[in-house]
Formats: C-alpha cells, sequence, structure tokens
C-alpha cells in the first residue's frame, strides 16, 4: 500500500511554480531517491512533502494511517548550526518532541530513546560532546539519530552526502542501507546519481532547464 | 566603604534599584542566548531605539501613561522582524538597521519640533542612556518588574525544551509538528517586553550589551545548552549587582557601570575559552 502519493503536484513559492507536474508513488519499505541538479527544485519539492511550504496546485496524500508529523527529517545543516553550543545528547532528544504532546518536558522513556539511537549511530562516546567540534560525519550521524527518534517509519533526508569526503560518504550510505534493511521506508535527495543506482529502488529524476535530462519515475 | 554602601541601602530607591536591575537582567540573559544563536544580536538595539521613537511620540501627546503606546510599538516592530526573518526583500540584519536607525531619527526629531521641556539634550540622554531613571523608581514599576520577571523565568522553564528545539532547527521543528509560528511570536514578545523595562534600567542604547555580552560570555566556555543558558543567567545577574553596588559607591552612571562590568567578564570568559581551546 502506498504511503505516500503525489498526483500532479507543482511546487514553488509565492504561487509561482519551480517544478509541475509531479506524479509518483511511494510504498512502505521503499528506498526511494529524488534526483536532479542544484537548483532545479528538489529542495522546494522536499518542503512542501514535509508540509513546510503549501503546494502551488496537485495534492500530497499521505496513507496507511501515516501522518506528516511521523515522518524524520534530515535537513540541510544552516550556518547557525555550525557554531552552537548543544551537547549531542541534547540534539538527538529534540527529535523527540513530535511525542512531547502537551507535555512540558520529556519522558523517561524519550531519554531512552535518545539513548538508544545515539548508541545505534556509534555515537555513545560523543554524547556529551559539543556538536560544534565533531567532524562533518559525526554531526550527520547526529542529526540522523535526532531524526529517528521523530520517526520509526519513514526517513526524508535531504543531501545526507553534501560536503562529506568519500569515505565518509560511503559510510553514510551504508547507513542508511541499513535502516533501510530494517524496513524504514528512505526518501533521499541528492544529485549523485551514480551512487544512489546502487542503493534505491526507485527514482525520481527532476526535469532541470538547459539539460536534455528526462524527467519522470525510473525503477530500478 | 562598607558604611557608605549601608548607608545607601538604606534609602527604597536604592534598594528598588538593586531588585529590579537583577530581575532585568535575568530575564534579559535567558532571551539572550536564543537571540544571539538566532543571529539576532542586533534586535535589541533595533527594538530599543523603536521603544526611543515610541517615547518621543508619548511625550509630544503628553500621555501620563507612556507605556501605552510604547509596548505595543516595540511588540509590534518585534513582530515583524523575527517572524519575516530572511523570508523576505529586506534581510533580517538590514531590516533592523533600518527600523533603529528610523526610529533613532525620527524620535530625536519629534523631540526637538515639540520640546516638552527647556533641556531637550539633557531628556534624549536620559532616555538614551538611562542615567538616572533607574533611581527614580516607584513602588509600583518595583512590582511590575517583578511579576513580569516571574513569568519569563516560567515561560523559559517551562517551554525550555521547545525553545531549544526551535532555536537549533526551525524547519526539522516545524517538519515534526511543532508551532514554530507561535514559538517565534512568543519569543518576539517577550523580547520587546524586556527591552521596554530594560530602558529604565540602562537606557535604550545599552540593552544589546544586556541581551549580548552574558550569552556571549557562557558560549565562549561551554559546551551544552543548558549549561550556556544556566551560566549566562548568572553572569547577568552577577554583573547587574556588581555594576549597581560599583555605581553607588564610585558615582558612576549606573547603565554603563553595568555593561562595562559585562565587557570585563567577557573579556575574562573568552581568554578562558581560547586556553582551553
Amino acid at each position: 500500500m502506498a504511503i505516500l502519493t503525489v498526483r500532479n503536484l507543482a511546487v514553488g513559492y509565492d504561487r509561482r511554480s519551480v517544478l509541475e507536474n509531479i506524479d509518483f508513488e511511494i510504498s512502505a519499505g521503499d528506498y526511494f531517491c529524488i534526483v536532479g541538479e542544484n537548483g532545479s527544485g528538489k529542495t522546494t519539492l522536499m518542503k512542501t512533502i514535509l508540509g513546510l511550504i503549501s503546494p502551488v496546485s496537485g495534492m500530497i496524500e499521505y496513507g496507511d494511517n501515516l501522518e506528516r508529523k511521523q515522518i524524520g527529517y534530515l535537513p540541510q545543516q544552516t550556518d547557525a548550526q555550525r557554531d552552537f553550543p548543544a551537547s549531542v545528547y541534547e540534539i538527538v532528544l529534540s527529535g523527540c518532541q513530535n511525542g512531547l504532546g502537551n507535555r512540558f518536558f520529556y519522558s523517561s522513556k524519550q531519554k531512552a530513546l535518545a539513548l538508544k539511537q545515539i548508541d545505534k549511530m556509534g555515537l555513545t562516546n560523543l554524547k556529551n560532546r559539543c556538536y560544534r567540534e565533531l567532524s562533518g560525519g559525526q554531526q550527520q550521524r547526529v542529526l540522523l539519530a535526532r531524526a529517528l527518534c521523530a520517526t520509526s517509519r519513514v526517513l526524508l533526508l535531504d543531501e545526507p552526502v553534501s560536503g562529506l569526503d568519500p569515505q565518509m560518504t560511503e559510510e553514510m550510505y551504508q547507513l542508511i542501507h541499513g535502516l533501510n534493511e530494517e524496513g524504514l521506508t528512505i526518501i533521499m535527495i541528492s544529485h549523485d546519481l551514480d551512487n544512489v543506482k546502487k542503493y534505491a529502488n526507485k527514482i525520481y529524476g527532476v526535469p532541470s532547464e538547459g539539460s536534455n535530462q528526462e524527467g519522470g519515475m525510473q525503477v530500478c | 566603604m562598607l558604611e557608605k554602601l549601608t548607608m545607601y541601602l538604606a534609602f527604597p530607591f536604592v534598594r528598588y534599584a538593586l531588585i529590579v536591575g537583577v530581575l532585568i537582567a535575568l530575564c534579559s540573559s535567558l532571551l539572550g542566548v536564543t537571540l544571539v544563536l538566532k543571529r539576532y544580536s542586533y534586535i535589541g538595539d533595533g527594538l530599543s531605539h523603536v521603544a526611543f521613537g515610541a517615547l518621543a511620540i508619548a511625550s509630544v501627546l503628553n500621555l501620563t501613561n507612556k507605556m501605552i503606546i510604547i509596548l505595543p510599538v516595540t511588540v509590534l516592530s518585534a513582530i515583524l522582524l523575527l517572524k519575516n526573518g530572511t523570508n523576505t526583500k529586506v534581510k533580517g540584519d538590514a531590516a533592523i538597521a533600518m527600523i533603529s536607525v528610523g526610529a533613532l531619527a525620527f524620535g530625536y526629531l519629534l523631540m526637538n519640533i515639540f520640546p516638552t521641556s527647556s533641556n531637550v539634550s539633557g531628556d534624549v540622554c536620559t532616555t538614551l542612556f538611562g542615567s538616572t531613571s533607574i533611581l527614580t523608581l516607584t513602588k509600583e514599576e518595583v512590582w511590575i518588574s517583578g511579576v513580569l520577571s516571574v513569568v519569563v523565568v516560567f515561560i523559559f522553564i517551562f517551554l525550555y525544551n521547545r525553545i531549544f528545539a526551535v532555536t537549533f532547527d526551525t524547519n526539522f521543528a516545524n517538519a515534526v509538528g511543532t508551532n514554530v509560528d507561535f514559538y517565534n511570536l512568543l519569543i518576539a514578545t517577550i523580547t520587546a517586553v524586556i527591552i521596554v523595562l530594560a530602558m529604565n534600567l540602562v537606557g535604550s542604547l545599552l540593552i544589546s550589551a544586556l541581551v549580548i555580552f552574558p550569552a556571549l560570555s557562557a558560549m565562549s566556555v561551554l559546551k551544552s545548552f543548558r549549561a550556556v543558558t544556566f551560566f549566562s543567567a548568572v553572569v547577568s545577574v552577577v554583573c547587574a549587582f556588581l555594576g549597581i553596588i560599583i555605581s553607588i559607591l564610585a558615582g558612576t552612571p549606573v547603565g554603563s557601570t553595568i555593561v562595562a562590568v559585562d565587557v570585563v567578564l567577557f573579556a575574562v570568559c573568552h581568554v578562558i575559552g581560547k586556553i582551553r581551546g
């Protein structure tokens, strides 16, 4: 059953669309990649799926009892985060915020979940370290652990390997692959088509102006 | 020295100044951490100038309760500045600079065209640098500051987890269903209220210092958000207390003395941070 269906969608800002006629369907357990050049509107599409901006036209439907806030999101890093004074544990724990409900503080169950995800990402000995002192790859793993606190079903990753060296890139792909094997649905944005082809089972190519690249679905 | 201090502390207005000074320092430092990290260090400066402009309008209109104009105008500006952020044609820092300088010039212009007293430049100096206003606080003003500070501290404690989430990563918080707009609005409103209150203490020019110095001091030595928040509150309270005591003993202006103590402490923290690497 499809957990996310996109029909005839146009995305953009201020009612001006940057990307139109988007159609795809994502099923549970998929490794779905959205591939396209920089500036082709990939991030805009992802933000629309997350509900951060509203669609220009068309529709996005969540199936199989999936709620939008149950999607774990790994955004691209912002400048402000690079020198942010926060410990690894504090950041990962903030992934539990969608489970806070009307409460003010995190429960011991949520704290245990955060520690579990830290362990899973191999960050246990960095738990109390400051985020800004970590390497790029370690920072990505922290944000991945945070996303895992927010979801047990769907992960949305925006260029998860940008700025990483080849070895860390490979590690990151292995981590994501492992999560997919465990049953998590992966939706990933990338411009690295060669690597993506190895892991993804569905690829959606974003058409871009100037090049002859065809848009549309491709099943691997 | 101690005698002189006990003598001064016998005056109620000195005690009021100490209480209000410490409370405002506490509130502004709590918010300061969030504002500095959100890249809004200058919002204190901008809003204080807006408050100055609003004060000029209130004086010209000869209102007895000037807060009726100052508070809504400042809150509105804060909301506009923080809400739009980086998504508008005029970027965040430029918008702050524009409103700040514009309001300052407009306020000074009004005060000159419609002078309310014979000593306009003296009035302006008092409002900008808060040279005497903290020593003329009434009992009611002390109560208002007290109640508002308690409210701010409670809001901060109970919403701490959400404030952290929204400060660290707005997009993530928004994606997982946190009402980011509401928390930004709340932060903007509290900022405006504290700045209007702090005008009495250090004057509008020096408010930025109260907002940014304790936060920056804490950030240069500490590594977790909780520790930074806690330490910056302590630093701010200690500096405000010392600053007021020194200004009493040495006869220096209150606002600038507090800020001078803040600057010295920042320098110390910065050096410690550099040595520890």
